[in-house]
């Protein structure tokens, strides 16, 4: 139990990304907790592949964990924006309220 | 290895109460800083396994671009709730039997996966690209990024180009009842749209602008 190996990581990232999708089904206040949740996710995803690019001694994984982040970046901004743009033209980000499409 | 695991406790402990704080805080702005505790505490455990390099960009593109930028869009868009004494919000529990039924099922599933991994561990053939003791991880990582992954590298400066634009061009307003310069007015003006010769008579005058 002493030992950390592999397991205890991709446990800890089973745990957030876990986390992260129990936070977008809870939430139904407003929709930056989903994006927050979303970020959970990725780095739920993140965790898993370093911790296996550290496991294999390959360096494939954080290469990729670059890339994961990059996408990460541009997801928070783009969804952000739309959450802005979405305020300013409906006056409300309550997820109870976005209901246009009758999805 | 007893301080590693100490270590290892210490900071996933605090990335868990983290994460779930992120979800179930009732003040988004106290999600938002859950989420900063979050990144902090993953970028160290990543610096705590050998991926020092990753952990520092973990810090300088969640803390200081993406959480900032949430934190922005959260202060200027005005959703704050009622305050009241319960920092947990009123009507959470909505949903949480589905929820909670789905993410039962995920979390097992990867608990199956992560407990039959060891038994597959020859399933992974290794690459040559390997981890060197001798070269730090950052020196590793570009000469492997810059030469192998090269065309990945720039479709994702492409995306983060795409990403730029498609964030400014969503939240641009062009503000009427503004003079502004048309350019393209400007520049194709021509002589004989702007200036004309006209005889005039002697002590008649003429009109103009009509």
């Amino acid at each position: 139990m002493n030992e950390i190996g592999l397991g205890h990581y991709l446990t800890l990232g089973a745990i957030i990304f876990t986390i992260g999708i129990v936070g977008i089904f809870l939430n139904r206040k407003n929709v930056i907790i989903i994006l927050m949740s979303i970020e959970l996710l990725l780095l739920a995803v993140n965790i898993n592949l370093v911790s296996f690019s550290i496991y294999l001694q390959n360096l494939v994984g954080q290469v990729f964990t670059m890339f994961i982040l990059t996408v990460a970046a541009a997801e928070a901004a783009v969804g952000l924006a739309i959450i802005v743009i979405y305020y300013k033209n409906k006056g409300s980000i309550n997820v109870e309220h976005i209901n246009s499409l009758k999805g | 290895m007893l301080v590693h695991s100490l270590f290892f406790y210490f900071f996933s402990s605090i990335v868990v109460f983290s994460a779930i704080m992120v979800i179930i805080s009732r003040n988004t702005v106290y999600s938002v800083f859950f989420l900063i505790s979050v990144f902090v505490s993953t970028s160290i455990l990543f610096i705590m396994i050998g991926a020092e390099f990753l952990g520092m960009i973990m810090l300088i593109v969640y803390v200081g671009a993406v959480a900032v930028l949430f934190l922005f869009v959260v202060m200027m868009l005005n959703i704050t709730e009622q305050i009241s004494k319960k920092p947990i919000r009123k009507g959470i529990f909505n949903n949480i039997s589905v929820g909670s039924i789905v993410a039962a099922i995920i979390f097992l599933e990867l608990l199956i996966v992560i407990a039959g991994w060891k038994y597959k561990g020859t399933f992974v053939s290794l690459s040559n690209l390997d981890l060197s003791s001798n070269i730090s991880n950052t020196h590793a990582l570009g000469s492997v990024l810059y030469t192998e992954y090269i065309h990945l590298f720039q479709i994702s400066g492409m995306i983060l180009l795409v990403a730029m634009i498609g964030a400014i061009t969503l939240t641009f307003s062009r503000k009427e009842n503004i003079k502004r310069q048309n350019y393209f007015d400007q520049i194709k003006r021509e002589k004989s749209s702007g200036v004309s010769l006209v005889e005039v008579e002697r002590s008649k005058g003429i009109k103009l602008d009509e």
